[in-house]
């Protein structure tokens, strides 16, 4: 049967709402991308650690900067959510956790852990 | 591929409004996806206000309202108006949904409704539904047998083994969960989709039938089942409140079970 090929596509991103757990799952893939970006910063760090004390000390004058806190910051909080999400993903490996009921209340709490263990490191590293 | 914009024939253009009759008081708006095939012009969004003291309860109700009193082209599916026949699938507020079983006071405001998403539009809310049910067909979803059948009965189920089928044999194949799901909006062509997985996974798990080996075996591709991401839009979207990321995670279970032997 030939299909007319003017056919639209109807809109899918543009109009669907993401329940948590979906948003949550793109911000996974994001920032699994953000911390392969974010390693180049870690080899130049440990570089930096490994190239004596001049280098050192430039590396601690660079990273005492806001913007570069930020940045800081903002891996650790990738890091430890990517991480979290990912403990997630091996309980539903398992084949659990798969509760209707329960799915977005699990979602808060991998948040709140993932938040909490971020201020840890930022209050106590 | 994953193409996140729509192409430029399927881009929304502003459509016409209705206004809600005279002396109206419990006015509701609908805005609805239209698209003629015939105009050759982009889809647009109707806005139809009703009065909702002269409407029945459900979704579908009002779109069968704005049919028959306002505008007689509106083109969408339905039959059965209680939920077991999944013609009436669409996307209502940002989800998939059975406009029959989903009633107007669940929404406030301005209610919003689109075909399902991702889907070639045949006609308004209609979407074109061909590949998926290629799909549905590519996973036999019959009783394979290799075993002759008992002489003197069916083949009989114990309890226990029958219960393993609640949770699945519900579903009407509304598409509802394919359709929600990013994955399958992205790589339909090859990944199966959660409805389709969820009744690959009925068969699997069904005692009387003799096929599982070879059911795994088509199963196991990087595209059929494992473009599921575990995003959950399809548990959460289910209008029969089934859970095919449950059945998918099963399914990849008994692959894992079946390697470790």
């Amino acid at each position: 049967m030939a299909v007319p090929s003017n056919r639209p596509t109807s809109p899918h991103l543009q109009a669907y709402k993401l329940p948590l757990t979906g948003i949550i799952s793109i911000t996974h893939r994001i920032t699994g991308v953000l911390l392969s970006v974010g390693l180049v910063c870690v080899v130049f760090i440990l570089s930096a650690i490994a190239g004596g004390q001049e280098q050192f000390a430039n590396m601690q004058i660079l990273s005492a900067l806001w913007p570069l806190k930020l940045i800081y910051w903002g891996f650790s909080y990738a890091l430890v959510f990517h991480l979290c999400h990912g403990v997630r993903h091996l309980i539903w490996d398992a084949g659990k956790s798969f509760n209707r009921a329960t799915m977005d209340r699990y979602a808060l709490i991998e948040l709140l852990i993932s938040l909490a263990i971020t201020i840890n490191i930022i209050v106590f590293i | 591929m994953a193409e996140f914009t729509l192409p430029k024939n399927s881009q929304l253009i502003a459509g016409k409004s209705y206004a809600a009759p005279l002396g109206a008081t419990n006015v509701r708006r609908f805005e609805v996806y239209r698209w003629d095939p015939d105009s050759g012009e982009n889809p647009r969004i109707d806005s139809y206000e009703l009065d909702m003291d002269d409407c029945g309860p459900m979704v579908l109700d009002a779109i069968l309202k704005i049919k028959n009193d306002i505008d007689t082209t509106l083109t969408f599916r339905r039959s059965c108006r209680e939920g077991v026949c999944g013609s009436c699938a669409m996307m209502v507020n940002g989800k998939n949904t059975l406009a029959c079983t989903k009633a107007i006071d669940s929404y406030s405001n301005t209610i919003k409704i689109f075909p399902l998403p991702h889907m070639q539009v045949v006609k308004d809310l209609v979407a074109d539904m061909t590949h998926f049910y290629a799909q549905y067909a590519s996973i036999q979803p019959w009783i394979a047998t290799q075993t002759p059948a008992p002489a003197d009965r069916e083949r009989l189920q114990s309890k226990e083994d029958r219960e393993k089928l609640d949770g699945l044999y519900e579903c009407v194949l509304c598409a509802c969960c394919s359709t929600s799901c990013p994955s399958y909006w992205w790589n339909s062509e090859r990944y199966l989709g959660p409805a389709v997985l969820l009744q690959a996974y009925r068969w699997l798990v069904d005692s009387r039938d003799e096929n599982t080996g070879a059911r795994l075996d088509d199963l196991e591709d990087p595209f059929k089942l494992y473009r599921c991401h575990t995003i959950m839009n399809c548990t959460d979207t289910c209008p029969k409140g089934l859970n095919p990321a449950k059945a998918i995670a099963e399914t990849k279970k008994l692959l894992v079970q079946r390697k470790l032997g």
